[in-house]
């Protein structure tokens, strides 16, 4: 039977999975790249947060408890992008709409409390220009927030892409890098809330 | 509104004021040639906006010429200032000017002249030699190549708005802070690598992912001719080294803009850790740019020595071993620095280890020679210049791997004769043997030989004149980057004859572009009919010159290396009869306008005009936005319609 050739639609679409397959390797190894852009701000840090200039320390700013919250508002979501992907390839719209829109709403949550922390530390007088030490920690920090935001942009343009055009292959594909975005972006803060949070709070 | 822009930007001397006029003379000569031509819809139509490979791979090389073109002017500059600024004579040029000088030729010649060359000559060959229709993100890859030349743009527009960096080619913090480069050089500098830094790393993806996913049936790793393996182990050194590059980058920017503390010499900042992330980043970038030229090598030397190459297994597991070792030897570029013996010992020797790989490969191309039926064809001149050279520079450098030894020449005159013997007789030469012989496939006919020779013999005999002094003055004790030097230290002599040097080359430049325009005009004597003018052995040379559009008709067969040469000796062609559709991607804009608002956003920081920042990021990101919309990015071709061109090309 494998030798009769399929009709060219099938081709067709037999090219196409091929290249959606090509797409999803390709960010695989965006990632990558992503991971050692991180690797060098978290080497940065790792070098610098000693670094205090007479100003304070990590164990004096950071809030374990705040961080936590933080931490567990950004696995959940991470969960839920999960769901929401099983839901895209059951071609299920409504659920799709629902778990995105948690992480969604997850993403905002975890944001807001990262943007209010900054913003406490910044009128207390402890900015990126005190120390070397907080030059690091706002850009390791202020790097996967960018990230975040970016990842909740994209959310939204597929969310109404999903709404305008159904689930199509290329949707689904689309919703594929993104959730593999947003698990990597957890990975990444586990990092960020071990070495910067839990190590810092220890010094 | 203007941030720190103001007219006096413009006004920068009699010497730089001459630069500008002759660059806006050339931009009017072109502007008006094509005018009266009537050639701007078809260069856009036909270029700009074209996702074809070839054509891409055409546009980096053109701008990686006009580059050498300034980066050379460069090099004269400052080695004619250096000719006669002895004692009470002190020459041209300030000093200030002759560090923006050396700074912008390092800068020009590294990411805009070398990345150029390489990502052309990867956008024209590779696709054809694993027998693929185009790269695995056409679109991708001309967004990388628009960021390329936004990049090319910002550096040359601080010729004419601001100045340039005169920190050195990777502006070494402290000196490169704001306290101590408060104008907008340094911010030029930054800018323009992010901007080709990010085009670059797209590039990489791409070509990873085209290698591994894109071959032709058959043509399993050990099958792929070596110009693509050492693209596949450069690629992979892009990946991992760019992003260290982007983050470096980003954090002297931080520096400098919001005021933090990375780099900078007080407030808790630590320059030394600068200076091993961009080595983290700048030792690769020298592999990233040898190893597909060492690729290039192995194509010419078995095609000329019409053999097969000698040791492919051991040649690919060289490639790999440089690919590692390369990331393991970045602080030889700073024994100096003090970390201790210990420290220095390990990097000495996985330096000299580093030699063992590319002794291997020196030796396999020497192997594949003997006994070959040799052409003495212009690459084949090229490749032996290099043998020459690139052991020469090579020995220096294992000399140079003695941290005690280093301790003597670090920051001399020997340490740049070095790299260049290793970048311009390593690199360069590659690339034009590369140019020299693929040449034909793109366009069709062959460049003029006796003017190629002439070229190669400028070259190499004004490269030895230029570099040779050097090695000696820097055992003499002359450092780099200077521009005055007292006369009773009998320097001037040698000064002179690398200056000498530098004319040679330039003489050899001359030939190049001469060898270009009368093998245009006397293209119709030089055509290549057969698609295979130097009884090539790789897929490349299985199709007529120029490759049509959708480069293979029918997708080839891979059944062993030298996939081609093994067809020829069976009397085997391809099989042109089972013809299919071909899908290829429509003609798009988006890439230039996203580049256009990389380089607004960059322009706008380096000025600190912030509104004009905000809207080159909105701007970026919309733009991608709208391009994730497009529905029918591609078009197809139908097998009759294929049938049917090819019909006509027999």
């Amino acid at each position: 039977m494998s030798e009769v050739l399929a009709p060219p639609e099938v081709q067709h679409l037999n090219q196409r999975q091929e290249a959606d397959a090509k797409t999803v390797f390709g960010f695989w190894v965006y990632l990558m790249t992503d991971c050692v852009l991180f690797a060098s701000l978290f080497a940065a840090f790792a070098v610098l947060r000693g670094n205090t200039f007479g100003g304070p320390a990590g164990n004096e700013l950071f809030s374990l408890p705040f961080v936590l919250i933080e931490t567990l508002a950004l696995l959940t979501s991470s969960f839920t992008a999960g769901l929401g992907l099983l839901a895209a390839r059951r071609r299920d719209r409504n659920q799709v709409f629902l778990w995105f829109g948690i992480t969604m709403l997850l993403g905002f949550f975890f944001l807001s409390l990262e943007i209010s922390e900054f913003h406490k530390l910044y009128v207390e007088g402890n900015s990126w220009r005190r120390s070397g030490f907080l030059s690091a920690f706002f850009t390791l920090v202020g790097t996967h927030g960018a990230h975040i935001t970016a990842g909740l942009i994209w959310m939204a343009v597929m969310m109404a892409r999903v709404a305008r055009q159904g689930l199509g292959s290329v949707t689904i594909k689309r919703l594929t890098m993104l959730s593999l975005f947003w698990h990597f972006l957890d990975i990444i803060w586990i990092f960020i809330f071990t070495i910067v949070y839990l190590m810092g709070a220890g010094i | 509104m203007l941030g720190k822009l103001s007219w006096q930007a413009l006004n920068n001397g009699p010497i730089v004021l001459g630069g500008d006029i002759s660059m806006l003379l050339a931009g009017v000569a072109v502007v008006a040639a094509l005018t009266y031509t009537k050639r701007w819809k078809w260069l856009w139509k036909e270029w700009l906006t074209s996702l074809d490979p070839k054509k891409i791979g055409v546009m980096y090389v053109a701008v990686a010429i006009v580059m050498l073109l300034r980066g050379l002017v460069d090099a004269g500059m400052m080695r004619a200032q250096q000719a006669v600024s002895v004692g009470s004579s002190h020459g041209f040029l300030t000093a200030d000017h002759f560090q923006q000088v050396f700074s912008a030729h390092g800068t020009i010649m590294i990411f805009f002249v070398a990345m150029g060359l390489m990502f052309g000559l990867i956008n024209l060959v590779m696709p054809l030699q694993i027998g693929a229709r185009d790269v695995a993100f056409p679109f991708m890859n001309s967004v990388s190549f628009w960021l390329f030349a936004s990049g090319m743009l910002l550096i040359n527009l601080s010729l004419v708005v601001g100045q340039f960096s005169a920190a050195g080619w990777l502006a070494y913090p402290p000196l490169s802070e704001i306290a101590y480069s408060p104008g907008v050089g340094v911010d030029y500098w930054i800018w323009a690598l992010q901007i080709a830094g990010v085009g670059s790393l797209l590039s990489g993806i791409n070509f990873i992912v085209t290698i591994l996913r894109m071959r032709a049936p058959g043509m399993n790793l050990m099958k792929m001719p070596l110009f693509t393996w050492s693209v596949l182990c450069s690629m992979v050194l892009v990946i991992f080294a760019f992003p260290i590059l982007t983050a470096t980058l980003a954090m002297l920017s931080l520096d400098r803009t919001l005021g933090m503390h990375f780099f900078t010499a007080g407030g808790g900042g630590n320059a030394m850790m600068y200076v091993n992330l961009i080595w983290a980043w700048g030792h690769p970038e020298v592999y990233i740019l040898v190893l597909p030229a060492v690729g290039v090598y192995s194509e010419v030397v078995s095609t000329f020595s019409r053999k097969r190459l000698f040791g492919y297994a051991s040649m690919v597991w060289a490639l790999i071993a440089i690919t590692f070792l390369s990331y393991v030897v970045w602080l030889h570029h700073f024994f100096t620095m003090g970390a201790g013996g210990d420290v220095n010992a390990f990097f000495g020797i996985m330096t000299m280890v580093i030699a063992i790989p590319t002794g291997v490969k020196i030796f396999n191309w020497l192997f594949t020679m003997y006994r070959g039926r040799i052409k003495f064809a212009t690459p084949m001149l090229w490749f032996m210049g290099f043998v020459v050279t690139f052991t020469i520079g090579g020995m220096a450098g294992v000399m140079m791997a003695v941290p005690a030894i280093d301790f003597q020449v670090h920051n001399s005159l020997f340490l740049v004769a070095h790299f260049h013997t290793m970048i311009i007789g390593g690199v360069v030469f590659g690339f034009f043997a590369g140019l020299t012989y693929w040449f034909p496939k793109i366009f069709g006919f062959t460049l003029n030989e006796r003017l190629g020779r002439y070229a190669f013999w400028c070259w190499f005999i004004g490269f030895l004149l230029a570099f040779v002094p050097l090695y000696i003055l820097g055992l003499m004790g002359a450092t780099r980057r200077m521009d005055h030097y007292d006369a009773s230290l009998g320097w001037q002599g040698l000064f002179i004859v690398a200056a000498i040097g530098v004319a040679v080359i330039f003489l050899g430049v001359g030939f190049q572009l001469l060898q270009l325009a009368v093998s245009i005009k006397r293209r119709h004597e030089n055509r290549d009919l057969t698609g295979d003018p130097w009884n090539g052995r790789t897929l490349e040379w299985s199709i007529g010159s120029p490759p049509p559009f959708y480069n293979f008709a029918v997708t080839p067969q891979v059944h062993e290396r030298d996939a081609f040469w093994a067809m020829k000796q069976a009397k085997a062609s391809i099989p042109q009869t089972e013809y299919e559709d071909i899908h290829l991607p429509k003609n798009t804009a988006m890439g230039i306008f996203i580049a256009a608002s990389a380089f607004a956003a960059g322009f706008a920081i380096i000025w600190h005009i912030w509104w004009l920042a905000a809207l080159g990021l909105i701007g970026i990101v919309t733009l991608i936005i709208v391009r994730s919309t497009a529905e029918h990015p591609e078009y197809t071709i139908s097998a009759e319609k294929v049938a049917q061109m090819e019909a006509e090309k027999a």
